[in-house]
């Protein structure tokens, strides 16, 4: 169809651009800042809002606090990245007996099915936070899949309250995403929701139904 | 697609407004988005300042679309992502059959795509024998009653929770009735996962192309976008060509916009930015995805330096969550894939202002629309454009079906018009008798009778406001 493309692309340049490009008045984006205090309350009161839930933890004990909440929920297995960080810490400590880590170490060809009906939860980690609206932003690649923070009924995320930015615009700055992405890349602020039944809200529509936020609290 | 003949939206219209469960629907959920929405946006200053710039970045980027497009592409083909071009919707629906049938594909799961709807890409593939499921909840439960969207942002508004129990109880096997709205929710997240587990394909639409980095941005609170396009080897994105922006960071205003005015959030559920395939050491993700960017007439709007403008919509539907004639009669009565003030200048545009002759002119102007559009549309003023073409053949234009409005009847009605008023004497006759007589005239003559079948007949005063005027002695001045 490159007849097509040459189609196309000629009649729009035949249209022609009119005038100059207008200035990008950013002022409004700019003064969205808060001090790091407040930008983890403001992500915490965004997320809350849509029924996110958070698990207080510190640098040290992170790992303690998602076991804690595996077993209290009796978590059958707790889908891991074994290869990325947090993913390695996670598993250093893990005892035997309760819930078992499982490790996303194949294709997804190969337990495409045991994923869809046999993981009672995935834990990822994410790479920021945006205090603005509240969300999460996350880079799925090979350590860790894009399908574990969307195929388990429970993802358990683990945020540094270190890494959350003010916006999302100066967030993709920081991060450097405005000039190239992995493959995927995203932003999740609460569990699946619809309101498509006469507008009501209801949660863990096709994804999560429940979203965990264990925040670790690293703040000088 | 094209209709031949004219498509009277009076009539549908009409038989809309006598539909009291129908009006009560959009009623309630019109009144909520319209609250929701305002509540996003509690400091007109700063809102003011984000539709500035919201809408510098569309124009900026209408103005260099060709470069935009072509960066977009080589960026999206280094990425992996393999681009086609359609001029047509035929095109495009030949050319995803073609892509389906090269990895023998015989289902779809959609995630929802105005798009895909402009193209009627389900009823196409379904007649080739491949199965196109809609999987945004909404669009599933219009796709079970074989209806097309109502809003373009929340496709089964037109329905309450009492109507979608019924047709659940009956379409979905082994479903109980209940009016719960969790447990509505949940036989269709059943159904559903099924699909997406086993499909051999996903489709997507696409809110914004980034030209710098190659990436496709979803946006959407369900997860089905992401289920759609990481879940199955394939995936397919439709895209109008108008949706691309030069950066990311052009994106994040945008779509801080287009979340608070569609629904009334700060931030959708998920933001999905896919700019590939699996890569080589991924262990999910598709293993191609496609991208078809689809022109259907949209390089002719874009010709036109005043109707550019309506390429720069972001399709958030505040325009109709807002418009007092949407409200009443619902998205169907539109005839046509995007309904509302939106649907009212790109319909005519995309299929002819002649057979939608009658569209344009279902509209009071009151302005609704233009003031909550995030990039500043100029709604009214485009309709009253699309008016005169329907009945004008103006050098330059390329408008279809200019000009084919045109009416016998309107025509010696404006000449009679014109004639009166450029003569003072038989202007002041014409008064005389309108003023004198109007009273008398009946509510059935004809022409008054359009307007008198649903409203009382308006009085003249008895005397007019010249007559008046120099009586009082006041002079010309």
């Amino acid at each position: 169809m490159s007849d097509a493309r040459t189609a196309i692309l000629g009649r729009l340049r035949a249209a022609g651009g009119s005038g100059p490009l207008p200035d990008l008045d950013t002022a409004v984006l700019e003064r969205r800042q808060w001090p790091a205090a407040e930008r983890v309350e403001r992500l915490r009161k965004g997320m809350e809002a849509v029924h996110t839930e958070f698990l207080e933890a510190l640098p040290a004990t992170w790992p303690a606090v998602v076991r804690a909440f595996c077993d209290h929920e009796g978590l059958k297995n707790l889908l891991f990245g074994p290869t990325c960080e947090a993913g390695v810490e996670l598993a250093k400590g893990w005892a035997p007996g309760g819930t078992q880590l499982m490790p996303y170490d194949r294709s997804v060809e190969a337990f495409k099915d045991e994923l869809f009906t046999g993981v009672d939860a995935g834990f990822t980690s994410t790479v920021g936070g945006v205090a603005e609206t509240g969300g999460l932003l996350l880079m799925p690649g090979s350590a860790e899949p894009r399908l574990m923070s969307l195929v388990p009924p429970i993802h358990i995320a683990l945020l540094r309250a270190s890494t959350i930015q003010d916006t999302f615009w100066s967030a993709v700055k920081s991060l450097g995403w405005g000039r190239s992405l992995p493959p995927n890349a995203l932003l999740i602020s609460g569990p699946s929701k619809t309101a498509d039944i006469e507008q009501t809200l209801a949660y863990g529509v096709h994804g999560p139904k429940r979203l965990i936020v264990v925040l670790v609290q690293d703040l000088a | 697609m094209h209709a031949e003949t004219e498509i009277l939206f009076r009539d549908s219209a009409s038989k809309a407004l006598l539909d009291p469960q129908l009006r009560a629907n959009f009623r309630r959920a019109m009144d909520g988005l319209i609250t929701k929405r305002r509540n996003q946006f509690p400091d007109p200053a700063d809102l003011q300042d984000l539709r500035d710039l919201s809408t510098a970045i569309r124009s900026r980027s209408l103005l260099s679309l060709p470069e935009l497009l072509e960066q977009f592409e080589a960026n999206c083909t280094k990425n992996g992502i393999q681009v086609h071009w359609a001029e047509t919707c035929e095109q495009a629906n030949e050319l995803i059959l073609g892509i389906l049938r090269s990895k023998n594909a015989k289902t779809l799961v959609k995630g929802k795509s105005m798009v895909s709807e402009e193209m009627h890409l389900n009823a196409f593939l379904e007649s080739k024998g491949i199965e196109a499921l809609e999987s945004d909840l909404g669009e599933y439960i219009i796709q079970l009653d074989g209806e097309t969207p109502s809003h373009i942002i929340m496709p089964a508004i037109h329905k309450n929770k009492d109507q979608i129990a019924r047709q659940f109880s009956q379409k979905i096997k082994d479903a109980k009735y209940t009016e719960d709205v969790d447990e509505l929710t949940a036989m269709a997240r059943k159904v559903l996962r099924e699909k997406f587990l086993h499909a051999d394909a996903g489709l997507s639409g696409v809110n914004f192309a980034v030209a710098e980095t190659g990436t496709l941005c979803l946006v959407e609170n369900e997860g089905n976008g992401r289920m759609s396009t990481h879940v199955p080897p394939l995936h397919i994105a439709v895209m109008g060509l108008e949706k691309v922006v030069a950066c990311l960071e052009d994106v994040a205003p945008l779509y801080a916009i287009l979340t608070r005015s569609a629904t009334g959030q700060a931030v959708s559920t998920y933001f999905n930015l896919i700019s590939g395939p699996r890569g080589t050491d991924e262990k999910d993700g598709p293993r191609e995805v496609h991208l078809v960017i689809l022109d259907n007439g949209r390089s002719r709007i874009y010709a036109d330096p005043q109707l550019r403008a309506t390429l720069r919509c972001i399709r958030c539907g505040a325009c109709m969550n807002h418009c007092p004639v949407y409200t009443r009669i619902g998205g169907h009565a539109y005839e046509a894939t995007y309904p509302g003030p939106i649907g009212k200048i790109l319909t005519p545009q995309m299929e002819g202002v002649g057979v939608r002759h009658d569209l344009i002119h279902g509209s009071s102007l009151c302005g609704a629309c233009a003031e909550v559009c995030p990039v500043e549309i100029p709604i009214p003023e485009i309709l009253v454009r699309l008016r005169r073409e329907a009945t004008h053949e103006d050098v330059g234009s390329n408008v279809i079906g200019r000009g084919t409005g045109r009416t016998a009847t309107e025509d010696w009605a404006w000449r009679l018009w014109g004639g009166v008023l450029k003569r003072p004497a038989l202007y002041r006759v014409a008064t005389w008798f309108a003023t004198r007589l109007g009273k008398a005239l009946p509510a059935g003559a004809p022409l008054i009778k359009n307007w008198t079948r649903t409203r009382s007949k308006p009085v003249p005063a008895r005397r007019s406001l010249s007559e008046r005027m120099r009586a009082e002695g006041g002079s010309n001045e």
